[in-house]
Formats: structure tokens, C-alpha cells, sequence
């Protein structure tokens, strides 16, 4: 059905809704149930990290350390001043303000991209110590305890799978900021060709409510990682 | 009167029975068997009939028009509600005895690799697969007295228990006696068990029943039900007893310096003393309550860090023994430490 | 059957091409996996541009809307892609049965007779991979769902249409990746990747569990575009409770299909990282747990069993209402008993481990839930009984395969009750009378009705009709041999011979020999029902808009529907099912 129809407000909409509001809340819909398939696929690994964490508490323990938790506020402060400048963004393709809402945009894929710098920066730094999940854990017990100033027995024996979690969350996290950065670069360029106006905007509004997923998320693993 | 069909056809299919918990299995496969034959009977006997009935006549048949009756909606609600509870809890009562081991049961091990079971006795018998004079693989055979009750204590290992290929892993197995109506997973890293008591003589069937590779099905053994007396004689005569576990175990502890830290007469060491450890309830410092049984025992030895009872030192200053002993070895400390009351 | 405006069929180029890969392999100059993909493949394209023949653009409906191979693979229409699902999962399902075939034949005697150890593990592997994750899950939503979930609730399409085709391609694609697994040597871990065996550091391995993880996603967006479709997209007067019981299903399915499938997805990106990375989640040595796999596992593949079940009950009561040409009973009940069994199978998932190793409480607990499971299915089969009474009924093939789905499925759901009962499933775990039980469910249930479905529907997409006698042949032959290859089953797993297994114990040999018999007979039957749908393509039994009187939207509009389903949306007023 890709045939276009005009509604009697003047909007065009796919020609299997009845107006071009039966299109954006049905979108709207389909956003939500997928932010609920997003949300469950995390929720995974949540459930594998308590059931983890109630067994080695320890690991956890020692593993933040090696976090640096400057890097991870800092990361949350970008994450939450790009929500702010998504949700910007909208507000300004509503009232019609096409310029604003550009640049708010813009901001937010920096914002993304300035994110994905830290974490390269946090990544090469555990990579260099040989913090890496499982088996490929290289870490030496006495450069790392070392780095934390603790006792080399005092680094259990099993903590490559904290870096297992680690990795697997950010890790997972982060290729879902690379694909929001991906949509809304997306939406920007439509914005510019022209495809929004004050009364359609069900794309950004989509993309919009993924990337405060993804902050969500950020806002959970942040304390779970870098804190507990 | 259903009773008088279920006595007729009690285990239909099923093996002989060879314990009284098969028996009582068999009287749960009964009553649901005459049970569904009863409800088959009810649904597709009527489904038939009413096709035959109401088979269409003409092309502008009426129908009647019923959309509900609540009596009985009801009806077929609540009795199929009431006899699968029914079912639940009588297969509860009989899984709950299945999962409760007795005292005094003998003890063996039973160790799963791909792709063959391993029994060994705490006198250091041990029974593997043999081979005759064709080469051909004979089944390992568990020899086991009749009328006692047996545990069985089991683990599975690599198949080059000493390589360090990353391939290797030990893998899922499950030990099946279908005449005993038990079976249990054997999970690598830790402990599972069941338990039986044969009342019958005779020679039973033992399969995998985990997938665990090609010669899955080639993993098979036997388990012979012999007299008391037969058994304490073949105990003691044949096969390849150079130290029970007992005696390896206790090796261990002076080879591996335990001695150092665990005595044996109840003194407080730098660890607990091994009398009367196991079976013992602990308090440990996540508040929680641990009776000592194998698995925390083998918990312990391999990684001391993480379940410390309430009253040590923390950080253990114990290493741990993970990679350093073979699975036979942990066994054979386990037992020992059993040995010391 | 007009050529005109038809682009340069390539059918015979392609229909060609699985011979040439063929003789290429057997002389070995190509990998004999490559020529498996690339021989699916082509038949894939082969059967949709023979449906292209019939193109003729001077004909007002869906399949004459657009022209050419490539109309098919970029449609948007919801009609057109249920088409390219029928066509997909016919030729997986041919697949897989030859995978269950080769494992028959294997088993017809004692000792190795076709294969060896490893082949035949090999085989048991993609026989099951391939009909639950190719075959059975995406069989009835995204085939005949797709096609009638619209047109029954008066809507012009599915809401996201282009979601839509991303999801068959997702199939595709998964699949492919899946296949390629032949390339390393295939995975043998069976379609369940218990670890720690899935875990050996193997790429077969890890390519079979990345094919499961993209057909994942085909399912969620399918399911997430059919909750969308049965909230947004009804027409007016169509509330929730006069939706045909067929979409009812789907609904039920779909949430399923949305809430369970993630948990799949991380749980099998979780297995390919500890493949590749070695994480440890699941790896004692690492200090993880082999069993929370199976936890993980069956969170989700639990939910999908009845992913794979319910839409078939939702077929079946639109069968049943169609020819006895009656009123469904308890229509409100059997649609909330779709709600419920759903709800309920998310807390189930630890029945399939009792022998396991988890602690007795949680086994108690999983077995009483498992019980209140039983009880809306009993409601349903109750229900159905009911609507049959004092009906008029046309035992016209469709409805053949609705009785003989009540048949079976009575026998899948009374030994499901055995297996739930904790004591009784320590003896069975495992055993044949497991896989029997599930085949009666899975087969008996799920793909009879795929199969009544098609006959029922058939004249709706092609304005054909099925011809009656090849349709009861075909029934015989799958009902009974159905019953002779899985009664047999049932036997073998009370006397004790486990589940996958390449050889067994002597006095097992005549049942087994039984029953490889009777799939012989399953396999006639299917190739009867393949010739009875090419037959009824061929033939000119035109079958009008409404051939067997039924009542529910679809069958108010001309077959084969227009492009846009409706020529006016529907005004509703009355229930599904008002044969008064």
C-alpha cells in the first residue's frame, strides 16, 4: 500500500489510515511496542546481572573499580543534555520554528557522538590493562590490583565476568546509540528536504522516543556498573 | 470400579517395575491413562457421533442459535481443573520422595564424560567400560545390594580430564534407569544426585538421556541388582581397588598441606576443623544458613572466596584448588572429610 | 492463464539452477551446502515467478496489480506477501520433512543403515530448527495471518506495511544464514542449543543460533505489526469482542510473539558472544551457569509453543463455525482462553526441567502452573464440541482436517498432563513419549490446521477450488499416518528409549519400524495436498466470492480481492459468526 491520499485537514497519509491522525497514532503505537521489545531484550541481561550479582557480589564490587565513574557522570550528563535538545528539536518542528529544530538536532547526534568518544576512550584504557570478557581476560592480578590499590589476592579469580557484563551492556548499548545517531541523521536530512511541518512529524517524534530509551537504559546501567 | 482396569494394566508399556517408587509412578501413569482414555472417549466419541447426527441435509440447513450455557462452561471447567490438580499433587507426593535421600543409602559416584559412565565405589572400586576379546565395548556395570537404598552422587567431566583444548568442556548428561522411574541431569561444576532402592534381582538398563553429542546414544550401562551378601563379596574381591577414596582423599589432605590449616580432632585451626564438618548447619557472612554437603564442600575447595562461614576471616586466606584437582581428587577429599565424625 | 504484459519469465532458468548446483556438487566442484542455499533459493523464485504467469493487468485484483518478479519482491500489499510467506514456508517445510525422512529411515533398523552418528545428529538438528523456526512459527501468522487478518477486520492493510516485508526478508535472510551453517560442518547441538555443548567454540554453531536470532526478529516485527493492526485498524462497528476468533489468535500470538522473542534474541546474542568471546556466562569453568541457559531458553520457548499453537485453534474455530454453519459457543470464552493461555505460558518455562537439577519448590511450583494451562485448553476443545451440536455440518475436506485436528490435539493435550506431572515427567523427560507428544501438538495441531486452513481459504486468494477427492486422499494419508508414526512413539518413550538417539536397543526395532512406516505415509499425503494446491492453480473450478457460506468479512468481498481489499470499508453490526 504505498499509494498517498490527502485528508480533509490536508495532510497526506498513507491511503490504508482514514486522515493523517489515525496514521500518527497508529506510528506512535508501533513505536511504544517496539520500545517494549527493546526494553525486554535489555531487561535479559538486567535478569542475568542480578542473578550474577547475587552470586559473586564480590566481582561486582571490585569491577566498578576499575571504572572510572568521572567518564560515566560525564557520559550521563551528555546523554541527558542530548535528550533535552531531541525533545527541543520536536517542539520546535511543532511550532514551526524549521531552523531551531535543525541545529537542536544536530547537538543531539553530537551529543551521541561525544558519548561514543568517552566510552572509545574508557574501552582502549581496559583493553590496554586486559580487562576483556571471559577467557580473553589477560589482566595481570598484580598490575591490577596496582591500579586500584588493593592486595593482588584481593582480585578474584572469576572477574573476567564482571568485564563479560560490562561489555555485553555497554557494548549492546552503545551500537543502539550508533543506530539512534543513524536516525536521527535520518530525520534530520528530511527535515531539511522539507517532509515535516508543524502538523506532521510522526518520524522525529519516533526516532525522538527511541533515543530517550536509549538514555534510560544509561541511566540504569550506570549506577549498576560503574557504582555498585 | 476404576480401580479394577488400572489394576489390570498398571505399568502398560512401562518396564517392569523394580522399586516401590516405581510402583507408585506407575499408579499415577494408570489412573491418567484411564483418565484420558475417558476423556477422549467424552470429546472426540462425541464429535463423531454429533457429525453423524448433524450431518448436513440440505443446503439452507437452520442451526440453532446457542452462544453459551453456563452450567455447563462451568461443568467442564472446574472438573478438568479439579483432576489435574489432582494429578499435580499426587505427582508431587511421590516427586517429593524421589527427592528426598535416605541416611544410610550406599554411596557411589557416578562420573559422565562424552561418552561413556564411570562407577566408583568409596572403597576405590572402579568400573568402567571394558572391552571383550573383539574389541567390542562392553556397558560399565553398577553392581548394587538389593533391598538397600543407593545414592548416587554424580558429575561430569572432559574427556581428557587432564588437556586444556578449549573445545573440551565438559558437558550435560542425565542417567536414566527406566525400570527405577529415576533420572537426573548431571551438570558440569557441580553435584547432582538421586537415589533407588531395587527390590528386584536383575539387570536394568541405563541410558543418556542428555544430548551430548554423536555417540549420544552409544552411552549406555547397566546396573545389576545383586543379594546383600553377593554384594559385599564382589566389593571386596575383583576389580582394580588400589586406595578407596577414603584413603586418597586422606592422601590429599597431607599432600596438598589441608593439614595445615584444617585439623582433624575439632580443634579451630586457621580454618575449620574437619570433624564433624559435613552435614553440619553453618551460619555464613551473607546471613544466610548453610547445611555443609557436597556441593558447598566442593564450592569451598575450589573457590574459598565465596561463601564464607559467618565466623572466618575474610578474604579466605585459603587458594583456591580450581584447575589444580581432578575431579576423582575432589571426590576422594569430599569423602574423607565425610569419613571424619 | 494470458502471458500479455508479462516481462520474460526466467522460471526455467531457475527451476534449472538447482540441477545444475546439484551435479556441481556431486562432481565436487561446489561445496554441497552452497548448493543447498543456492537450489532453496531459486526454488523460492522459481514458484513465485510461475504465479507471475498469470499476470494479466486487464484483471482487477492483487495478483494481477503489478507485473514482473520484482512487483512481487517489493510489494507492500499484505495479500502479495502472505503469498511469498505460502511459497517460503512450503519450501521449508519440504526441508525440514526431508530432514525427518532421512531420520526415519535411519531408524527403520537396528544399527546404522543411511548415515552415520554424526550426520544423523546433524539431521535431527535441522529437522528441528528448520520446522520451528522456518516452518511452524512463521506457518500460520505470517502466511494466512497475514493474508486474512486485514480482510476479516475490514481493514485495507496491515498498519506497517513496509515492516511487513522487512520481516519476510528478515526470514530469508536468517534462513540463509542458518544454511550457511552446512558450509562449517553443521551444528549439531539440536534446535534447543543446551549449553555447554553449544558452547565448543564451533562456527556452525554460532552461525545456526545467528539465523535463529534474525528469523527472531521477522517474528517481532510481524507480532508488533499485528497488535498495531488489531488496536488501529478496524472498521467501524468492528469492536474487540465481534472480531472473528481467527484474529483473536493472531492477537494473542502477536503479544506473545512482542514480549517473549527479545528475551530469545538476547538470550541466543548472549550464546553466540560466549561461542566467540568465551564470556562465561554459562560456563562453570568461567564461574557461570550451564543451566540458566535452559532458563533463559525456555522463557521464551515456552511462550513459543504456543506461539506456534494458538493461531491454529484460531483456524480451527473458523472452521468449525463455517461448516456446521453455526454460531460459535462461547465465543467470549474461547477468545480469553487464547488470552489466557498465553499469559499464563510465560510462567511455565521450568516444566521442561525437572530432572535438571533446579530445586524441587521450583519444580512443584512450574508443575501447578503447567496444570492451570491444561484448563483453557479443555474450555476450547469443550467449546468446539458444543458448537457442533444440533449444527449442520459439511464434512467437505477443511473440515476434515478440523476434526482430525480435535483428534490429535485431544491426545497431544491429554499427555501433556502426564508430563506435567512432576513425578510421572521424571520417567518420560526426554523419552519418545515427549517427542511424541509434542509431533501430536505441533503436527497434529499446528499443521492440520495449516493445512484445513489452506483448503479453506485457498478459494479466497485464487478463486479456486481444491478438488475435493485429492483433498480427502490427502487427509487419509496425513491423519493416518500421522497416528502410526507417533502412536508407536508413545509407546517407545513409556518402555524408556530417549529422544535423539542414532540407535537403540533390539527389542525396539519393531515400533520404530512402525512408525518410519507411517511417516511414509505423512509424506504421501503432503505431496497428495502440494498436488491438490497446483492442481487447483491449473484447474478452472472457479470458486466464487463466498463457496462455503461463511459469514466473516473476507468472504463479502470478490475473490481474489482487489488490490485494496474493499471496494467500501465495511460498516459492522453484528458478530462473526451470525448464522441464524
Amino acid at each position: 500500500m504505498s499509494t498517498v491520499k490527502i485528508d480533509s485537514q490536508g495532510l497526506a497519509h498513507a491511503a490504508h489510515y482514514d486522515n493523517h491522525e489515525h496514521e500518527y497514532q497508529t506510528g506512535k503505537q508501533g513505536v511504544w511496542l517496539f520500545l517494549a521489545t527493546e526494553v525486554l531484550m535489555f531487561g535479559g541481561l538486567f535478569v542475568g546481572y542480578a542473578i550474577f550479582h547475587h552470586l559473586f557480589p564480590e566481582i561486582f564490587a571490585v569491577g566498578s573499580k576499575f571504572t572510572n565513574w568521572k567518564y560515566g557522570t560525564a557520559n550521563t550528563v551528555v546523554l541527558l543534555t542530548s535528550s533535552l535538545t531531541m525533545a527541543l528539536g520536536i517542539h520546535f518542528i511543532q511550532v514551526g520554528k524549521q531552523k531551531a529544530a535543525f541545529w537542536n538536532l544536530i547537538v543531539t547526534i553530537l551529543c551521541g557522538a561525544i558519548f561514543m568518544g568517552i566510552k572509545y576512550i574508557e574501552y582502549s584504557h581496559k583493553i590496554h590493562l586486559g580487562l576483556m570478557p571471559g577467557s580473553w581476560f589477560t589482566g595481570n592480578p598484580d598490575i591490577l590490583a596496582q591500579e586500584i590499590g588493593m592486595s593482588a589476592d584481593a582480585i578474584p579469580a572469576n572477574l573476567p565476568l564482571y568485564f563479560s557484563f560490562y561489555y555485553m551492556m555497554t557494548g549492546l548499548h552503545g551500537f543502539h546509540v550508533l543506530i539512534g545517531m543513524g536516525a536521527i541523521a535520518w530525520v534530520t536530512w528530511r527535515l531539511k528536504r522539507g517532509d515535516f511541518s508543524t502538523q506532521h512529524y510522526t518520524a522525529v517524534e519516533g526516532v525522538g522516543l527511541f533515543w530517550h530509551l536509549i538514555d534510560l537504559i544509561w541511566i540504569y546501567l550506570f549506577p549498576l556498573l560503574y557504582l555498585v | 470400579m476404576w480401580w479394577l482396569p488400572a489394576a489390570v494394566a498398571r505399568d502398560t508399556f512401562m518396564p517392569p517395575a523394580a522399586t516401590e517408587i516405581a510402583s507408585k509412578v506407575d499408579d499415577i501413569y494408570a489412573f491418567l491413562l484411564w483418565g484420558s482414555l475417558l476423556s477422549f472417549i467424552i470429546l472426540i466419541g462425541g464429535m463423531i457421533y454429533f457429525v453423524w447426527k448433524y450431518k448436513r441435509q440440505t443446503g439452507s440447513d437452520k442451526t440453532a442459535y446457542i452462544t453459551h450455557n453456563h452450567t455447563a462452561e462451568f461443568l467442564w471447567s472446574f472438573i478438568p481443573f479439579v483432576v489435574f490438580m489432582f494429578a499435580f499433587a499426587w505427582g508431587w507426593i511421590v516427586y517429593h520422595e524421589m527427592r528426598s535421600f535416605p541416611d544410610n543409602a550406599l554411596e557411589v559416584h557416578v562420573i559422565g564424560k562424552k561418552w561413556d559412565w564411570r562407577f566408583l565405589y568409596k572403597n576405590g572400586k572402579e568400573i568402567t567400560t571394558t572391552f571383550d576379546s573383539a574389541n567390542k565395548a562392553q556397558a560399565p556395570t553398577m553392581v548394587v545390594p538389593l533391598g538397600r537404598a543407593v545414592k548416587l552422587i554424580m558429575s561430569s567431566e572432559k574427556m581428557n580430564p587432564k588437556g586444556d583444548d578449549p573445545t573440551d568442556r565438559p558437558v550435560l548428561h542425565s542417567f536414566f534407569i527406566p525400570a527405577f522411574r529415576v533420572k537426573q541431569d548431571v551438570v558440569p561444576g557441580r553435584y547432582t544426585a538421586i537415589w533407588f532402592q531395587a527390590d528386584k534381582l536383575g539387570e536394568y538398563q541405563v541410558f543418556c538421556t542428555e544430548f551430548c553429542g554423536a555417540q549420544h546414544y552409544a552411552m549406555q550401562a547397566k546396573v545389576r541388582v545383586v543379594s546383600v551378601a553377593d554384594f559385599e563379596a564382589w566389593l571386596s574381591s575383583e576389580g582394580n581397588a588400589d586406595l578407596s577414596l577414603v584413603d586418597k582423599g586422606r592422601a590429599l589432605y597431607a599432600s596438598k598441606a589441608c593439614i595445615g590449616c584444617h585439623t582433624l580432632d575439632g580443634v579451630r585451626g586457621v580454618g575449620p576443623s574437619f570433624k564433624g564438618l559435613f552435614g553440619k548447619e553453618e551460619a555464613m557472612d551473607d546471613g544466610k544458613k548453610i547445611m555443609v554437603d557436597e556441593n558447598y564442600l566442593r564450592e569451598s575447595i575450589l573457590d574459598p572466596q565465596k561463601t564464607i562461614v559467618a565466623t572466618y576471616s575474610k578474604p579466605s586466606p585459603m587458594p583456591p584448588f580450581a584447575g589444580q584437582l581432578s575431579d576423582d581428587d575432589l571426590s576422594a577429599i569430599i569423602e574423607f572429610i565425610k569419613t571424619v565424625k | 492463464m494470458a502471458h500479455s504484459n508479462s516481462p520474460k519469465s526466467i522460471y526455467k532458468i531457475l527451476f534449472a539452477l538447482p540441477v545444475v548446483v546439484g551435479i556441481l556438487a556431486v562432481v565436487k566442484l561446489m561445496h554441497p551446502a552452497v548448493a543447498i542455499v543456492i537450489a532453496v533459493l531459486a526454488v523460492i523464485l522459481a514458484v513465485l515467478d510461475l504465479i507471475l504467469l498469470k499476470t494479466d493487468t486487464s484483471k482487477h485484483d492483487y495478483l494481477h496489480a503489478g507485473a514482473g518478479l520484482y512487483s512481487w519482491l517489493s510489494t507492500l500489499d499484505h495479500k502479495r506477501i502472505g503469498i511469498l510467506y505460502f511459497v517460503t514456508v512450503m519450501i521449508f517445510f519440504l526441508v525440514g520433512g526431508i530432514f525427518a525422512m532421512l531420520i526415519r529411515t535411519e531408524l527403520f533398523s537396528v544399527g546404522a543403515t543411511i548415515m552415520t552418528a554424526e550426520q544423523y545428529s546433524r539431521a535431527m538438528t535441522y529437522h528441528g530448527a528448520v520446522m520451528v523456526f522456518m516452518v511452524i512459527i512463521p506457518g500460520i501468522p505470517a502466511f494466512l495471518g497475514n493474508f486474512f487478518l486485514p480482510l476479516q477486520i475490514g481493514a485495507k492493510d496491515v498498519a506497517f506495511p513496509r515492516l511487513n516485508l522487512l520481516s519476510w526478508y528478515c526470514l530469508l535472510a536468517g534462513s540463509a544464514v542458518a544454511f550457511s551453517s552446512l558450509l562449517y560442518g553443521g551444528a549439531d547441538t539440536g534446535w534447543t542449543f543446551y549449553t555447554p555443548y553449544s558452547v565448543q567454540l564451533r562456527p556452525a554453531v554460532v552461525l545456526m543460533i545467528s539465523g535463529a536470532f534474525i528469523i527472531g526478529f521477522s517474528s517481532i516485527l510481524t507480532g508488533l505489526n499485528f497488535v498495531a493492526t488489531t488496536h488501529k485498524l478496524r472498521a467501524p462497528g468492528m469492536t474487540m469482542n465481534r472480531i472473528p476468533l481467527f484474529v483473536w489468535a493472531l492477537y494473542s500470538t502477536a503479544l506473545l510473539q512482542v514480549l517473549a522473542t527479545p528475551v530469545l534474541a538476547i538470550t541466543l546474542a548472549l550464546l553466540a558472544m560466549e561461542n566467540i568471546f568465551q564470556i562465561g556466562f554459562f560456563d562453570p569453568a568461567l564461574g557461570g551457569d550451564p543451566v540458566l541457559f535452559q532458563h533463559f531458553f525456555w522463557f521464551y520457548s515456552h511462550p513459543a509453543v504456543y506461539i506456534m499453537i494458538l493461531p491454529a485453534f484460531g483456524v480451527v474455530s473458523e472452521l468449525i463455525a463455517a461448516f456446521s454453519r453455526k454460531t460459535i459457543f462461547g465465543y467470549t470464552a474461547i477468545a480469553y482462553s487464547s488470552v489466557a493461555i498465553a499469559a499464563v505460558s510465560f510462567f511455565v518455562w521450568g516444566h521442561h526441567m525437572f530432572v535438571s537439577g533446579q530445586s524441587e519448590i521450583a519444580g512443584v511450583v512450574f508443575s501447578a502452573l503447567t496444570m492451570l494451562v491444561g484448563v483453557p485448553t479443555a474450555i476450547k476443545l469443550f467449546n468446539w464440541l458444543a458448537t457442533l451440536y444440533k449444527s449442520s455440518i459439511n464434512l467437505a475436506s477443511p473440515m476434515l482436517f478440523a476434526m482430525g485436528f480435535m483428534f490429535l490435539f485431544t491426545i497431544g493435550g491429554v499427555t501433556g498432563i502426564f508430563l506435567a506431572t512432576t513425578a510421572l515427567d521424571v520417567h518420560f523427560h526426554d523419552t519418545y513419549f515427549v517427542v511424541a507428544h509434542f509431533h501430536y501438538v505441533m503436527v497434529g495441531g499446528t499443521l492440520m490446521a495449516i493445512v484445513g486452513g489452506i483448503y479453506y481459504w485457498f478459494p479466497k486468494m485464487f478463486n479456486k477450488m481444491i478438488h475435493e477427492g485429492l483433498g480427502q486422499i490427502s487427509f487419509f494419508f496425513i491423519f493416518v499416518g500421522f497416528n502410526v508414526t507417533f502412536f508407536p512413539q508413545f509407546v517407545l518413550g513409556a518402555m524408556g528409549m530417549p529422544r535423539r538417539y542414532f540407535d537403540y536397543l533390539p527389542e525396539y526395532q519393531h515400533l520404530n519400524r512402525v512408525s518410519s512406516l507411517g511417516s511414509y505415509m505423512i509424506g504421501f499425503g503432503f505431496v497428495v495436498a502440494l498436488i491438490a494446491v497446483i492442481e487447483a492453480l491449473r484447474s478452472n473450478r472457479l470458486a466464487g466470492p463466498n463457496p462455503w457460506g461463511a459469514k466473516t468479512l473476507e468472504w463479502t468481498i470478490q475473490s481474489p480481492p482487489i488490490h485494496d481489499n474493499f471496494e467500501k470499508t465495511p460498516i459492522v453490526t453484528a458478530g462473526p459468526y451470525e448464522y441464524r
